[in-house]
């Protein structure tokens, strides 16, 4: 089922390539020991190589080349052992430098692959160019004064690794959901929160159109877009835009737009025609980054499991459907709250109880599973009382709701509620000749051969028992005497 | 390899250098000259040599991720021609 675009002289297919700027998490920047944290007084988390002085000299921050290899891992990625540095120079009030120190003929990491799911069930596996290593710019605001910029460059130096996906994506959702795989990928390595409204991801948007079995054609590069909702919108309108151009005879000229998510529409941003002449070459204060073989295998081992693999383990250690598991490895955390749940209990209930009701809640409440009103052990604990049929699954929604509300243990709800199942024969016994007795026409009717009214009666009686009646024991005393 | 005066005027405006039309036929001397000499080195055979980066066949520096500069504001800021409390500024540049 692909995406495609009617336009007045037939249908069109959209190619999408992403470069995704991805801030490493890190103490430090790349190249000096200025504080890469966030959210610091303007201009004090800048050093003087930051700053550009004269006669400073950038030296490399060995944790920001772990993080990089560990992400190429995880893209299951080949690590170059020898890489470069290089400066694109360009010319903006944010780059004191006035080059940006990159990785441009020589990236630390190669070609890889993400794989991707879509809502229909489509697995797709989308290309990975490269991964290089970069600096970050400072900051600019424009609206403090009338006729000034401010900067601020507590942000130019931070490393960056720009993620380069291959033409692969077809869709609007396909890039949706590549950017959330990715997004997932760079948490469970904790190489990048992956937090869009912050900045420390962000995405170019490379889109062209054409019609099927062509090559391609030209494409425009959409800068800087900010959240996953936004770059699904942007390939929609830049691609339509592209399709009325050629359809008007026109053609689309290669450049870098910017969209604008109140008008829904993308604009040109630099039309001066040497945008992309950076001048590159190799950066003569660094010397070419080698790295052993040993130390990448050893990062490889220190590697947690990434969700794709978790996911797959789910499905045949737990014996849960492919799509639970895909929910429950969204993230680490629920991941390790469903594992914890689910150890040595009933795993398949386990996977009902947390992306069903606990799921709801979290919703409900607004809250992440890091700060769940009800820990997994408590869950577990109310699974415990249903396996040994202390509680019902009715019951059990009425203990969950007051877990919730009081963050008491189900034990203690349930001794407190008086909500224990009655598992005593006499007292269900008794209950059935009472329903009985005041339905004696429905009894008839179901001797006749109604036999659906053997749920009417199992109803009756577990309301004449406040819910708490065993329903298998209930089950069984009626068609005794039924 | 050698170059028009176009691609000379193209340089000075990728590194922001302004000059004048009368200067053009010098610098582009200059430049080609310097091109020129560069390309001897094109006459040395490097078939199958690997790329020697130094001679020390030293290998890159890196250091410890720790948090060791930075909070020096008042020195970051010592020659910006126009400060504004804790920021720099610079002509409005809007696009």
């Amino acid at each position: 089922m692909s995406y495609t675009l009617e336009g007045r002289t037939g249908t069109w297919e959209i190619v999408v390539g992403l470069e995704v700027h991805a801030q490493v998490i890190s103490h430090s920047k790349l190249f000096s020991g200025a504080s890469a944290s966030y959210g610091g007084e303007p201009n004090t988390h800048v050093s003087l190589v930051d700053a550009g002085f004269p006669g400073m000299l950038p030296v490399l921050n060995h944790e920001c080349v772990a993080q990089a290899i560990r992400t190429g891992l995880g893209l299951r990625a080949r690590i170059n052992l020898e890489s470069r540095f290089d400066r694109k120079n360009y010319f903006y009030a944010d780059l004191p430098t006035g080059y940006q120190i990159s990785q441009f003929t020589h990236p630390i990491v190669g070609e890889g692959t993400v794989e991707i799911e879509l809502s229909d069930g489509t697995v797709r596996h989308i290309g990975i160019t490269r991964l290089h290593m970069e600096q970050d710019a400072g900051k600019s605001m424009h609206d403090q004064d009338p006729t000034r910029s401010f900067i601020d460059l507590n942000r130019a130096g931070v490393a960056l690794m720009e993620i380069v996906s291959e033409p692969d994506i077809r869709s609007p959702e396909e890039a949706g959901a590549y950017l959330r795989k990715l997004r997932q990928i760079l948490r469970y390595l904790g190489t990048c929160d992956g937090n869009m409204e912050e900045g420390s991801m962000r995405a170019d948007v490379n889109v062209s159109v054409r019609k099927a079995g062509e090559p391609f054609r030209t494409r425009c590069e959409i800068k800087n877009v900010n959240s996953i909702r936004y770059v699904m919108h942007a390939i929609e309108v830049e691609a339509t835009r592209q399709i009325e151009v050629w359809e008007d005879g026109g053609e689309v000229d290669q450049e870098t737009r910017l969209f604008d998510p109140s008008r829904n529409e993308t604009r040109s941003l630099r039309s001066k025609e040497d945008a992309h002449d950076y001048r590159y070459f190799p950066d003569p204060d660094l010397l070419p980054l080698v790295v052993e073989q040993t130390w990448v295998d050893e990062l490889e081992r220190a590697l947690p499991e990434l969700p794709d693999d978790k996911r797959d383990r789910f499905i045949k250690q737990y014996g849960i459907p492919r799509y639970d598991a895909s929910v429950l490895v969204a993230e680490q955390a629920i991941a390790d709250y469903y594992e914890e749940v689910a150890k040595g209990r009933d795993s398949r209930l386990a996977a009902n109880w947390v992306t069903g009701d606990l799921f709801g809640a979290l919703n409900r409440t607004g809250r992440s599973i890091q700060d769940s009103p009800i820990s997994a052990q408590a869950l577990g604990g109310m699974l415990d009382l249903m396996a040994d049929k202390t509680i019902n699954g009715k019951i059990a929604k009425e203990v969950f709701e007051d877990m919730l509300e009081t963050g008491d243990s189900a034990a203690d709800i349930v001794e407190r509620k008086g909500l224990k199942q009655v598992t005593d024969t006499g007292a269900i016994d008794a209950a059935v000749a009472d329903v009985l007795a005041r339905n004696a026409d429905k009894v008839e009717e179901y001797r006749g051969g109604k036999d659906r009214l053997f749920g009417f009666f199992v109803g009756q009686v577990m309301k004449a028992m406040a819910g708490k009646a065993n329903p298998a024991i209930v089950n069984e005393a009626l068609k005794k005497v039924l | 390899m050698s170059l028009d005066p176009a691609t000379v005027r193209r340089i000075a405006r990728l590194a922001r250098i302004g000059i004048d039309e009368s200067d053009l036929p010098a610098l582009q001397g200059e430049l080609n000259g310097i091109l020129g000499w560069v390309e001897q080195l094109n006459e040395v055979d490097v078939e199958g040599v690997t790329p020697m980066v130094g001679t020390g066949h030293a290998a890159l520096r890196t250091r410890d991720d720790v948090v060791t500069d930075g909070n020096c504001r008042d020195a970051v800021l010592s020659n910006a021609p126009d400060a504004v409390g804790p920021f720099y500024t610079v002509p409005k540049v809007v696009e």
